[in-house]
């Protein structure tokens, strides 16, 4: 496989170099390698043509050598930390010769073995998984920590690069990193409390069992998250800051510090807010807002109390400004370094506004008149970067639930075209999103509901509806649920038609039970006025009632059954419809079943579709009441008159009202 | 109530009598005030260690006379409560604080808690007006729409309303010349930039009901400002650890080495200062004798032993005291001073105790320097403001041990630290025990070492002394006075004229015609000289107590009053052989100081965390 040809005078030299490692005199072969070493620092060529020659699996022998004096054997490790500098090639190879089983069965107190197996680890072309195969490296690695600060540098850099999982974060919780790696987080070196804290971040992040040990441990008599909260002092270096927030937003998100506490309120979150101001480097700016984003998303009161600090809002508007015209003429460096940041800092922006804006109509309202605000959105929505384009979704999908924003904005931006156009290819979770964010824009105040409309969009939905994701289903269906309220009879026929009841049925039995309830709540707004009830019913009658009775006898939560009663009243409130029900023994005694249940809910829906089908009026009503009657109706209802709650009392005396008029 | 608060808020522009006023008031039942009036001063100092409170006072409450007639004050003029119609916004009333912010602040803070809000409620602060923030120059943060106001009736949206339960922050950033409020401890971010200087925090209130309580430092902010603060205090270091210094990049360690080694040739440190150039392969202007010669004749006049200083002098460097009169007359009466005391050889040689003790210098054998002597050379006019005052030692350390209660009043000026009193009582004596360094009156030879230990015990701090001289107070000097204090407690009453010799009283009283005589030969060849007069008298004073060392002139006693003409006499010896009289670090360093003084001045906020002292080790 090492078939490369080199120009000969290359190899000759390179030759040397690898043909003195396998001299028989122990002292020549020292010199060797020292020699070696000094031609290869800042070499890569040198580097690349020994690693061809061979030199990797000589100097992994000579490192792991019972003969090999320790000073040959440093040499060995320094020089294979030399060769691990290179290029990522480099590190392949080096992989590839086994390398990291090499280091780690070795004497691993060499500080110079430990630094090359960093180099190793830390590089991207290493699979993290290699650190956790074998299951005595972590506790063997656990035990060099109290060493020598190198060590401990080298070690907790690793194990901050390869814990990537939640199962690595178990692993290692396990062996006892928390306490291990706690103490130096006091560490004289600046480079070991660094490390230290970063370890911490990983592990933390969305582990539960990791944040509630954290906020009890304490080093030094001092409780850990007073340890970060000193660590994010204004005049302590802004890597350690930003990370020290993190740890405690990570914490916080765990559930391990409440969102009221005074060290997330007045301390990480200001914290993370000046980490997005403009002073900062744009790397700290995106994660400093990413951060924060996650921290504050599922708290209102975050999210008021950020979006009034240090001018979040407007300081954030700066985020779009890359790269700035200026940079363009002046600098072709930092055009290039402001290019490459640019998506980051958009979405990192985005982001933070949806959080921002999630709960709250006052920041929304705050965010939609941020200079340029929705335009930003909308080109957002049609960027080539996904990441961009998925956070100005959500960002429009947050602001997309006021109601103030449906009607004004929205609509004068016609964020539905971008939306549209998003939603005819994009990954699922770019899908997610835009579907979601749809959904209120049909809501029937919405004046984008309209075009959308008119844009085609009911194939669309349909589609979704048949998606493998639950969210996307949900989605799909929701949408249409929108659509059809109050809508007139050509929309909703348009729906049934394209949708097909065929899917429809099948989304009746989804497993998904936020698909069943937004799809019997599509039919619940299908089957509303008269006339729409009695044509729906003609035309699909049979199949849902069905339906109706399908969810009636499975096991179902009460809101389902209570839609699917309430589906049934209106279907009661159909003139030729009521008939359905009237000629279903069946319905009518899983009717009166409900109308005796312990839920009031339930009791009250199906007293409303009796109420409806004995109404006095109607056609044929004498009839429905007597057979009702019969079926012993009227004893429920009597029964309900007495009934606790004032809601069925008085609903069940209307019903009654219509047999004595 | 009303008058006993007049009383706390005219006390405040003299810390003294606020504390005696306040005693009054604590008989009258507020135990809690006395408490918060010192953890406001503590926690003042601490904030802003840069301010010369004498110069600049800080705003401690609401000033009684700079409000409207709508304002009610109470409760040590912190409360405010609005007690007009409040229909309109003429009927807007304000109050400001005492005096402005002062610049050397660096970055001021306070806070409004807001105790009931009205009907209406609208408060802003910064500075006065009507309505603050509604006249020219005026700025503010409104309540009841959270927009600020600035010079204009026209308000901007800003941050978040405010209500009862509220606290409210405002920073002044006298570095930038910014500002931002705080809600609950939350910073809002910049409401105005290009501030002008000397704001007064102000509040204003419309409604009746209204009630706002301030905190200028009495209790512990809600908002973290020193974690600000430190930000900036970051900022500035680096801003000077990074200071560019461009094409001379190479000299710079010439320099440096330059600063050191004229710095220990100027002191004499001979040894050391051959050891440094030999390392640094510099060159030192100064021939070795010159140094020893200057470095024995320093330790003469330290020891109190000017007579045998002057013999050398005229002896090593002829010409220099005749072509000096002014200089040969404060030695003189410096030597006559000595003579009182006791420890000019004059008067030693007919003294039955051991002479040996008297040569000590306690804390400081070989000269300790003189930083302040820079002062002059900047300082044209005026010089005596900024003079030198050596050994102004870090107050309180050695309170104790005052025993002239009486004195420190009357000569409250500035050179009277209870310390310098303490000193010469226990240098004076002449007790013979526990003297560190007794017995080593020929200690020219050794010194060299001694300065080595010396530097290591002695910082040349600057005092952080409101008048700011440069002081040459040493930390370990005072662990031993305070060491010897306790053995000479009971050898004061041994303290004597003259040693108690009679022989060499009569000695001294010749000594004193003698001088007398020179006096008026001076007056006749230069005219009248009333500093010389002055120092006569002074000098002659000591006569007149029965105790010389526990009188109202004392002082000069003191032994390190040996230490101005001591300098003097240096820089002159120096001037003579056309050598600079003041080491170029000194010169460096008392610049420094005085521009972060003049920075002050001029109104520039970095002044306050670029101190010369963060620098000192």
């Amino acid at each position: 496989t090492k078939c490369v040809h080199l120009p000969p005078e290359v190899t000759a030299t390179s030759r040397h170099y690898v043909d003195r490692l396998f001299d028989p005199d122990p002292q020549k072969v020292l010199q060797g390698v020292i020699d070696m070493k000094n031609a290869v620092i800042g070499n890569n060529k040198q580097k690349a043509n020994l690693i061809v020659l061979g030199a990797v699996p000589r100097l992994l022998y000579l490192l792991q050598q019972g003969s090999s004096s320790s000073e040959l054997r440093a040499e060995c490790a320094v020089v294979l930390g030399s060769l691990a500098m290179g290029t990522e090639n480099n590190i392949k190879s080096l992989v590839d010769c086994h390398i990291i089983p090499a280091l780690l069965q070795g004497r691993l107190s060499l500080s110079a073995c430990l630094r090359c197996l960093r180099t190793v680890f830390i590089s991207p072309v290493t699979p993290v998984q290699l650190l956790y195969t074998d299951p005595t490296v972590i506790p063997h690695l656990m035990s060099l920590l109290s060493r020598s600060q190198r060590t401990q540098e080298y070690i907790t850099q690793i194990f901050s690069h390869c814990c990537k999982t939640p199962e690595h974060q178990t692993v290692l919780f396990n062996h006892g990193a928390i306490q291990n790696i706690a103490p130096l987080l006091i560490s004289p070196s600046y480079k070991v409390r660094m490390q230290a804290l970063k370890c911490f971040s990983v592990l933390a992040y969305e582990n539960t069992q990791v944040s509630m040990t954290l906020v009890n441990v304490l080093v030094d008599e001092e409780l850990l998250s007073q340890v970060f909260v000193r660590m994010m002092q204004r005049d302590q270096p802004i890597d350690m800051q930003l990370t020290a927030a993190k740890c405690l937003t990570y914490m916080c998100r765990a559930g391990a510090i409440r969102t009221d506490d005074s060290c997330i309120v007045l301390k990480t979150l200001p914290c993370l807010v000046r980490m997005c101001s403009k002073e900062r480097l744009l790397e700290e700016r995106v994660e400093g807002a990413e951060t924060l984003a996650y921290l504050m998303e599922p708290d209102v009161e975050l999210q008021r109390i950020a979006s009034v600090t240090d001018h979040l809002v407007a300081m954030l508007a700066d985020y779009f400004k890359y790269p700035s015209s200026v940079s363009a003429i002046t600098d072709i460096k930092r055009l290039d370094h402001d290019l490459k940041h640019a998506h980051e800092l958009r979405q990192a922006a985005f982001k933070l506004y949806a959080s921002l804006g999630s709960n709250d109509e006052d920041i929304r309202k705050k965010i939609t008149e941020t200079e340029n605000m929705m335009d930003r959105i909308v080109s957002g929505l049609s960027e080539s970067s996904v990441k961009v384009r998925l956070a100005a979704v959500r960002c429009l999908h947050s602001l997309s639930r006021s109601v103030q924003q449906l009607r004004t904005s929205f609509h004068d931006h016609a964020v539905w075209k971008p939306l549209m156009k998003l939603l005819q290819n994009a990954p699922d979770e770019v899908l997610v999103m835009a579907s979601s964010t749809l959904c209120n824009l049909l809501l029937e105040f919405s004046p984008s509901k309209e075009p959308i409309l008119e844009s085609g969009v009911i194939e669309l939905l349909c589609s979704l509806t048949q998606s493998d994701s639950p969210a996307l289903r949900v989605n799909g269906i929701w949408a249409l649920m929108n659509m059809a309220f109050q809508a007139d009879q050509k929309v909703k026929g348009e729906i049934v038609r394209a949708l097909g009841t065929e899917q429809l049925f099948r989304l009746l039995s989804d497993p998904d039970s936020n698909v069943l309830m937004k799809t019997l709540g599509l039919l619940r707004n299908l089957l509303s006025t008269r006339p729409h009830i009695d044509q729906v019913m003609s035309s699909h009658g049979k199949q849902i009632m069905q339906a109706v009775t399908l969810i009636l006898e499975g096991e179902h939560s009460i809101e389902v059954k209570e839609q699917t009663l309430c589906i049934l009243a209106n279907i009661a409130d159909g003139n030729t419809a009521k008939e359905l029900i009237m000629t279903n023994d069946d319905i009518l005694q899983k009717i009166k079943y409900y109308m005796a249940h312990s839920n009031v809910k339930l009791q009250l829906a199906a007293t409303f579709c009796i109420s409806n089908l004995i109404w006095n009026e109607e056609d044929g009503s004498q009839e429905r009441q007597d057979k009702l009657r019969e079926l012993g109706f009227v004893d429920i209802l009597h029964k309900l008159t007495q009934a606790s709650d004032p809601n069925l009392c008085d609903r069940a005396k209307t019903a009654m009202q219509q047999y004595l008029a | 109530f009303e008058s006993l608060d007049k009383l706390a808020v005219t006390g405040t522009h003299n810390p003294l009598t606020l504390h005696l006023k306040n005693l009054d008031y604590l008989l009258l039942g507020d135990p809690a005030f006395n408490y918060q009036e010192a953890e406001l001063n503590e926690r003042l100092k601490r904030l802003y260690p840069a301010v010369n409170e004498d110069e600049t006072p800080l705003p401690r409450s609401w000033s009684p006379k700079d409000k409207y007639s709508y304002i009610g004050l109470s409760q040590n003029n912190l409360r405010v409560h609005y007690k007009g119609h409040g229909k309109n916004h003429k009927d807007a009333a304000s109050v400001r604080a005492t005096h402005p912010i002062p610049a050397a602040c660096g970055i001021y803070y306070f806070e409004v808690k807001i105790v009931s809000k009205g009907l209406d409620f609208l408060s802003s602060l910064l500075p006065l007006s009507p309505i603050p923030g509604w006249d020219k120059h005026s700025y503010g943060y409104h309540g009841d729409d959270g927009h600020s106001f600035c010079s204009s009736g026209t308000g901007q949206p800003y941050g978040p309303t405010f209500t009862t339960g509220d606290v409210i922050g405002c920073c002044v950033n006298l570095i930038n010349n910014t500002c931002f409020y705080t809600k609950n401890g939350i910073s809002l971010g910049v409401a105005f930039t290009d501030l002008p200087p000397n704001l007064y925090p102000t509040v204003g209130l419309q409604t009746p009901g209204e009630i706002v309580d301030a905190n200028f430092g009495q209790q512990p902010f809600v908002f973290d400002i020193e974690d600000y603060m430190s930000e900036w205090r970051a900022k500035i270091h680096g801003m000077i650890a990074r200071f560019p210094i461009g094409e001379r990049l190479g000299e710079w360690q010439a320099v440096l080495q330059n600063m050191v080694s004229t710095y220990l040739v100027h002191h004499g440190y001979c040894a050391t200062a051959t050891a440094f150039a030999r390392a640094t392969e510099t060159l030192i202007q100064e021939d070795q004798t010159s140094i020893k010669n200057r470095q024995r004749i320093q330790k003469l006049v330290l020891a109190g032993r000017v007579g045998e200083a002057i013999e050398a002098t005229q002896q090593l460097y002829p010409g220099l005291l005749e072509h000096n009169p002014n200089l040969l007359f404060m030695l003189k009466c410096r030597q006559f001073v000595e003579m009182v005391n006791g420890t000019d050889s004059e008067v030693r040689c007919f003294s039955i105790r051991s002479p040996k003790s008297q040569d000590s210098y306690p804390g400081s054998p070989s000269l300790s320097p003189r930083h302040g002597a820079t002062n002059p050379n900047l300082h044209s006019a005026g010089a005596d403001s900024p003079t030198c005052s050596n050994g102004v030692t870090p107050p309180n350390k050695n309170k104790s041990h005052n025993k002239y209660p009486g004195v420190s009043s009357a000569s409250s000026s500035s050179s009277s630290s209870p310390s310098s009193v303490n000193y010469s009582e226990s240098n004076s004596t002449d007790s013979t025990k526990s003297q560190p360094h007794s017995g080593t009156s020929n200690q020219e030879e050794t010194s060299d070492s001694e300065m080595e230990i010396e530097a290591e015990h002695y910082t040349n701090g600057v005092a952080e002394n409101p008048s700011a001289r440069i002081m040459n107070g040493t930390y370990k000097h005072q662990e031993i006075l305070q060491a010897q204090d306790i053995s000479l407690e009971d050898s004061c009453a041994s303290r004597q004229l003259c040693g108690g010799n009679q022989a060499a009283t009569e000695r001294m009283i010749q000594f004193g015609r003698e001088l007398q005589g020179l006096n008026e030969q001076l007056c006749r060849e230069y005219g009248k000289n009333v500093t010389h007069k002055k120092m006569l008298q002074d000098a002659f004073s000591l006569l007149a107590y029965s105790d010389p060392w526990n009188c109202p002139v004392g002082q000069q006693l003191d032994p390190m009053q040996r230490e101005n003409i001591c300098s003097a006499l240096n820089s002159a010896i120096l001037e003579s052989q056309n050598l600079p009289k003041q080491p170029p670090l000194m010169l460096a360093l008392g610049q420094a100081t005085e521009c972060v003084q003049l920075m002050a001045r001029v109104r520039s906020g970095s002044c306050s965390f670029a101190r010369v002292d963060n620098f000192l080790h």
